[in-house]
Formats: structure tokens, C-alpha cells, sequence
């Protein structure tokens, strides 16, 4: 590969090098709102209200995965954690770490990708970052995105709020992100392999608004999955949660990688799902509404708070019961 | 054919407990307990899944045995592939063992420290990790029943094809049926029948327990790793107790044959040669493990580097070994969910996802791990 098809050291150098990755790949993409100038900080508008502030860092292996890329995702886990706290999003920043080495092709690609999941989500990057490493000091590319969301004053959401014989919603099938990645990672090559659900979940929130006081909380069940997420919000109370194992939700590709890597699906993530406890009168308004959008077609009840010590259960597919409990460690493989 | 779906149908599930129930009242009615051992991890781990422990009858009890490779791996076994890892060999290993406690430090200690330990999913990887560090020497932790023994071995034969000569194993074979000997011949376990494991019976075949049928008159019987298996195993064991049989019932038909896997066993005869091993817990059993053949000394990484397994300290309160063997149910260890749990494990039982007690932990509802033991 000739040098000028990959990211070189000196693209970080604050050079000319510099200046043409910025133009050449920021500018063109990002450079007509609040970037245009390049500025060192962006100048918004204040909206008058409560804002919502977050921030995360992506570091996907490998940075391309069939459904998606690391662009994708760091637009979708930030959108959606703004999302999830009642909030509309509104900006980004964006911050790539990248290794010398990558090709443009690659970071082209990923960055159009960050450019068609911004305009899909209604947010803009504001501002952002760019650094270059030596090889062998990164994985190809990280990315990190804060982001500003406006408060909906609508929700009054707080783990505590949940009760017993609220419902627990889910917009989908689980754990296809974290199948779809472990099976590149692993170099399955399957036809018609488990495929991320990686999206944004802000149309299906902007969808429960008026319901108010009946959505209780929301959670997008990323690292350590369903059981993950359940199993903080029961911790340490009188409620507990109730799943069947017939009712879950989960592609036929992405559940045959489950059982042949011996993942339970449940400990594994998703990157487009909303986890929403609401009240059981409110659920199936919430289910018809949101099955009309594309990104909750597959929505379903999954479980329901119980009076219980904390625990999360699963009736299982015989008919007996078990104790659904955190993942721990790294997900590893099993052996016989 | 959906091979997922068809072997957990709820309503066929439901017909079989109602059948083991009526075994159970039957036995009930003669006066009599059950004492099943579920030979292998998968199947304690299936059981837990599926929450089949809960579906049978009081009288009616599983038992975890042995049959997790790591569960009855040696702390000393660790303790030599960490003294190889100090010597700036790259180990290669499954990932279950990272977190298997030596005499003083585990694996992730080690890479921690420095250390370069790699997980991988198949025991290929460890020639790729071989051919891409020529200048460096690669140990793959071979650990394993009869299933595993023979992708394992595959490396030896991989490399000799490929001509890789920095790429050894660091051996703890283990096999089954020795075991299962070992177990009926110790008075204090109390053992009425064997559900055989699935996978190693497909290498050995189901023939291989009729020693235990013929000679302790104890019921075996072959079932896949399925809940409707599981309780398809259960119904056939119960059927031959009520009626004093003893014989073995081969249930998974669909992948065990009577004579096992003949590629299988000459893959395993042409490499590997009976040897003692040692068992975490049970001790030295005579011809219990495989070794290499002297003729692949060279990937025999004990000879190649001169570092014997030598057998290493436990923790002084850890019960695997009672457990193991069956004596202990894992709610019944002091230890267990205090101080060992499956972030900070004292034992192996808990460290592999397949150990009797990290099923235990993993699926038993909480109020019913405060129980006490048997």
C-alpha cells in the first residue's frame, strides 16, 4: 500500500499533513454548521433549558462488522444515552485517536458513516478532534463523542420509580451487536450471520412522550446485556423481575452464534435497543406505537416486575426456573 | 431440521416430568432415593440453564461429577505453565483457565505481570501464533477430556505438516472412564447411576461404560446436552432402577455410536500414550491422563523446556475436591458465594463457566444457595 493511501505519523504532526486530514476528511463532511472556520471551541445557541450532557469512547474490534462500523456507533451509544435520559439530542463532538497505518479508505468510509447516522439522528458535530499515533499504539481508530441533549420535560424517569407489575419493553431482538461482533472477531464467515442492531433510539422515545409519569425508566442494554441492566435495578430492593425464556426475542442467526460460542444472550449487547419499564396499563399503547417505526417493529413485552428480593428470574423452556444473573468477567469461550 | 428448537419443546418437556414424577412416587413407594451423577460439566450447566434440578421429584437427585477438564486441573499445573511464561514463552490456552488459581498466582495475574497469555476460541490458533512469533516459543495448555483431546493433539500434527517446530503442548489429558472407576471404588459416594456425557461418548462410545453396569451394577445412560435429553436420561435411568436393571442405554443415538469415533481413537492412539494423572481433589489416578509419544518429544513441552508439573498447594478451606466427587453439593461448602464467587474463585469448581459450583452460582435461585448441603 503506498503511503498516501494510509494515515501517515505526520497527519498528526500539526503540519500540512494535518491541515489536508482535517479539510479533506473533516471539513467536507462536517464543516458547514457550527465547524465552519474551524474554531477551537463551537459557539451554540442556548435553548433556554435543562440540558443533558454525556460522553463515551468506542473501541470496537474489528472497526468494521456486518450492520455497521465504529462511526455508527459512536453516534448511535451517544445519541442513545442521551436518548434513554429524556433527552433530545442536539450535538456531538467527535475525537479520533487514529493509528498510523489506517487506510483513508477506511476512515473515509467510517466517517461517512458518522456524517448519515448524525443527519439520521437530527444531531450535529459541533466540534471535534483529531490525533495520530504510532503504529502498533492503537487498534486503527478510536473514537470518542460527547454529547449535549435538551431535557423533555415530560419524563420524570428514576430507577426508583419502578414498581411492582410494571412491564418491561424491549424494541427487538437481543444481543445481535454483540453476536455480530464476536463473529467477526472470530472470522466466521457465515451466509445470513447475525447482524448488529446498531441504531439510534430517539424516534422511539420521542414516540412515548406523552405518556409521562407511566414510563418510568429507560436503559439501552449495551455491555453486559439484559441481565446486566436488570439485575442494578432490582439490586438491593423489594422488586424483582420476571422473564420467560419462550418470549425472548432473538434472530435465529444471532441466537445458533449464541449457542456455539456458549453465550447466553442475555449477557451479550445490543447497540440499537431501549429498555423501557412502564406501567402494565401503558405497555400495550407503548408496543402499538412503536411497532409503526422501523426500529421497534420487533418490539415485545419481556418481562414483568415482581414482588420479589432482587432478583432477576427466567422461566425456562421445561418449565423450571432459574436465577438470571450478571455476566461475569470477559465472555469466554467454552471448551467441551 | 431445526436442531435448537426441537430438542427443548415445552409441552414434550412437560409430559416427561410428568412421567419422572410417576418414577418418583413409584420409588417413593419402595422406600427409595436416587442418586443420579451427571458425569459432565456441560451437563451440570445445562441442568442449571434449564432449571431441570427444580422439575424432579424429591427423591430424585443430580449429582455434578467430575467432568470439567478444568474443575480437576491441578493448581501445580498452572504453577508450571506460569513458570514457561516467565521464561518468555507466549501461552496459548482456552480462556476457562486464565482464572484457575496455581499454588500463588493465576494466569491473569501473570499476564498482568507481563506475562503473554492468549485466549483462543480453536487450538489452530496456537500454530498461526507460532508461524507469526518464529523467533518465540508457543505452549498451548492442553487440557481436556477425550472431546477435546483430539482437536488439541491436531496441533502436534498440524505443526508437523507445516514443518513449526517453536509450538508445544503442556499436557493434563484426562479420561473419563478411569475416573468413573475411581469413583464407584470409594465407599463413601454414594452413586445409583451414571448419566454418561454426550461428546466424550461420541470419541469412546457408549460401550465403553459397560464395565459399570456389568461390574457395580449401576444403570448408564448416554444423553445429549438438550433439556428434553436431560430428562429423557433421567425417565430411562429411573425405568431401569424401579426394575433393578443395570445396563447402558445409549439415548443420543443421533451422535454416538457404540464403538465411539474409530478416526477419533487412532488420531488419539497415534499421538498420545496412557499416563497417571493427577486430579484436583481425587488424587493420582493410575492411566487416567494421556501423554505424548517419546517420538514427539519435541512438542511435549515438560521435556522440550524441562519443567515437570509438579503437584501444587490448594487453598486450605477450598472443598472442589468434595465436590467433584460428589460428596458435597457446592451450597454446602463454606466457602461458597462468601468467599469464593465467580469474580474472586478459591477453586476451580467456580472458575470454569462449566464447574458444578459456577453453575451452582450462576443459576440456583438465591434463597436456595443459603440451603445447606446434603
Amino acid at each position: 500500500m503506498s503511503a498516501d493511501t494510509v494515515v501517515q505519523l505526520a497527519h498528526g504532526g500539526g503540519g500540512r499533513l494535518t491541515r489536508e486530514l482535517i479539510e479533506n476528511e473533516i471539513v467536507t463532511r462536517f464543516g458547514s454548521g457550527p465547524l465552519r472556520g474551524l474554531p477551537d471551541g463551537a459557539t451554540l445557541p442556548s435553548p433556554g433549558e435543562r440540558l443533558i450532557f454525556t460522553a463515551d469512547s468506542f473501541v470496537v474490534q474489528p472497526l468494521e462488522f456486518p450492520g455497521g462500523n465504529i462511526g455508527h456507533l459512536a453516534v448511535h451509544g451517544t445519541v442513545n444515552d442521551l436518548s434513554v435520559c429524556g433527552g433530545e439530542p442536539k450535538w456531538l463532538s467527535l475525537a479520533l485517536i487514529i493509528e498510523e497505518g489506517l487506510p483513508f479508505s477506511v476512515l473515509g468510509r467510517i466517517l461517512d458513516s458518522v456524517r448519515a447516522a448524525a443527519d439520521a439522528c437530527g444531531v450535529t458535530v459541533a466540534t471535534g478532534d483529531t490525533k495520530v499515533v504510532a503504529r502498533g499504539q492503537g487498534d486503527g481508530l478510536y473514537v470518542n463523542t460527547a454529547g449535549i441533549g435538551l431535557a423533555l420535560p415530560c419524563f420524570a424517569l428514576g430507577q426508583e420509580r419502578i414498581c411492582e407489575g410494571d412491564c418491561v419493553l424491549i424494541n427487538g431482538t437481543l444481543a445481535d451487536h454483540g453476536m455480530a461482533v464476536m463473529s467477526a472477531r472470530q472470522n466466521m464467515d457465515f451466509i445470513n450471520g447475525p447482524v448488529s442492531d446498531t441504531g439510534s433510539v430517539h424516534r422511539l422515545v420521542a414516540a412515548v412522550r406523552e405518556f409521562g409519569a407511566a414510563v418510568r425508566f429507560m436503559r439501552d442494554p449495551t455491555r453486559g446485556g439484559v441481565a446486566a441492566v436488570l439485575n442494578e435495578i432490582v439490586e438491593g430492593r423489594e422488586i424483582g423481575i420476571l422473564l420467560k425464556e419462550r418470549d425472548l426475542p432473538l434472530a435465529p442467526a444471532t441466537r445458533a452464534v449464541a449457542e456455539m460460542l456458549g453465550i447466553d444472550p442475555l449477557h451479550a449487547a445490543s447497540e440499537g435497543r431501549l429498555l423501557l419499564f412502564c406501567d402494565r396499563e401503558a405497555a400495550p399503547e407503548i408496543l402499538k406505537r412503536w411497532r409503526t417505526l422501523s426500529e421497534g417493529a420487533g418490539a415485545v413485552c419481556l418481562g414483568a416486575v415482581t414482588r420479589d428480593n432482587g432478583r432477576v428470574v427466567m422461566e425456562t423452556v421445561t418449565g423450571g426456573r432459574r436465577l438470571v444473573d450478571v455476566p461475569r468477567g470477559e465472555l469466554l469461550p467454552r471448551i467441551c | 431440521m431445526n436442531y435448537i428448537d426441537a430438542f427443548r419443546d415445552p409441552d414434550v418437556a412437560v409430559q416427561f416430568v410428568r412421567l419422572i414424577a410417576e418414577q418418583g412416587r413409584a420409588l417413593a413407594a419402595q422406600g427409595r432415593r436416587v442418586h443420579i451423577m451427571e458425569v459432565c460439566g456441560s451437563h451440570t450447566m445445562a441442568i442449571g440453564r434449564y432449571g431441570i434440578r427444580e422439575l424432579l421429584p424429591e427423591n430424585v437427585e443430580l449429582i455434578s461429577g467430575p467432568g470439567c477438564p478444568v474443575c480437576v486441573t491441578d493448581p501445580g499445573y498452572i504453577d508450571a505453565a506460569i513458570a514457561l511464561a516467565g521464561q518468555g514463552a507466549i501461552l496459548a490456552t482456552f480462556g476457562d483457565m486464565i482464572r484457575v488459581p496455581g499454588s500463588e498466582s493465576d494466569l491473569t495475574r501473570c499476564r498482568s505481570a507481563g506475562g503473554d497469555v492468549r485466549v483462543c476460541y480453536s487450538p489452530s490458533a496456537a500454530v498461526e501464533i507460532a508461524q507469526s512469533h518464529p523467533d518465540r516459543e508457543v505452549v498451548f495448555l492442553a487440557i481436556g477430556f477425550e472431546t477435546t483431546i483430539v482437536p488439541v493433539v491436531s496441533i502436534v500434527d498440524e505443526a508437523l505438516h507445516a514443518g513449526v517446530r517453536n509450538v508445544s503442548l503442556l499436557t493434563a489429558f484426562k479420561l473419563v472412564p478411569p475416573a468413573l472407576h475411581a469413583l464407584l471404588a470409594d465407599k463413601e459416594i454414594k452413586i445409583d447411576a451414571y448419566l454418561c456425557p454426550a461428546h466424550v461418548s461420541a470419541v469412546i462410545g457408549s460401550q465403553a461404560y459397560e464395565p459399570f453396569a456389568a461390574d457395580y451394577h449401576v444403570p448408564c445412560v448416554v444423553a445429549g446436552f438438550e433439556p428434553l435429553d436431560i430428562l429423557y436420561g433421567v425417565h430411562g435411568i429411573l425405568g431401569q432402577v424401579l426394575k433393578n436393571e443395570a445396563r447402558v442405554d445409549n439415548q443420543y443415538a443421533r451422535v454416538v455410536r457404540p464403538g465411539g469415533n474409530p478416526k477419533a481413537q487412532a488420531r488419539i492412539a497415534q499421538y498420545l500414550e496412557p499416563a497417571d494423572a493427577v486430579w484436583r481433589g481425587i488424587g493420582v489416578i493410575p492411566a487416567s491422563g494421556l501423554g505424548l509419544r517419546p517420538a514427539f518429544a519435541a512438542y511435549d513441552a515438560e521435556r522440550k523446556f524441562g519443567t515437570p508439573v509438579r503437584v501444587g498447594r490448594q487453598h486450605a478451606g477450598c472443598r472442589c475436591g468434595d465436590v467433584i466427587k460428589g460428596k458435597l453439593r457446592p451450597t454446602a461448602c463454606p466457602l461458597f458465594a462468601k468467599v469464593c464467587t465467580p469474580d474472586r474463585p478459591v477453586g476451580p469448581c467456580m472458575v470454569s463457566a462449566e464447574g458444578t459450583c459456577a453453575a451452582y452460582f450462576k443459576y440456583t435461585l438465591r434463597d436456595e444457595r443459603q440451603g445447606g448441603g446434603k
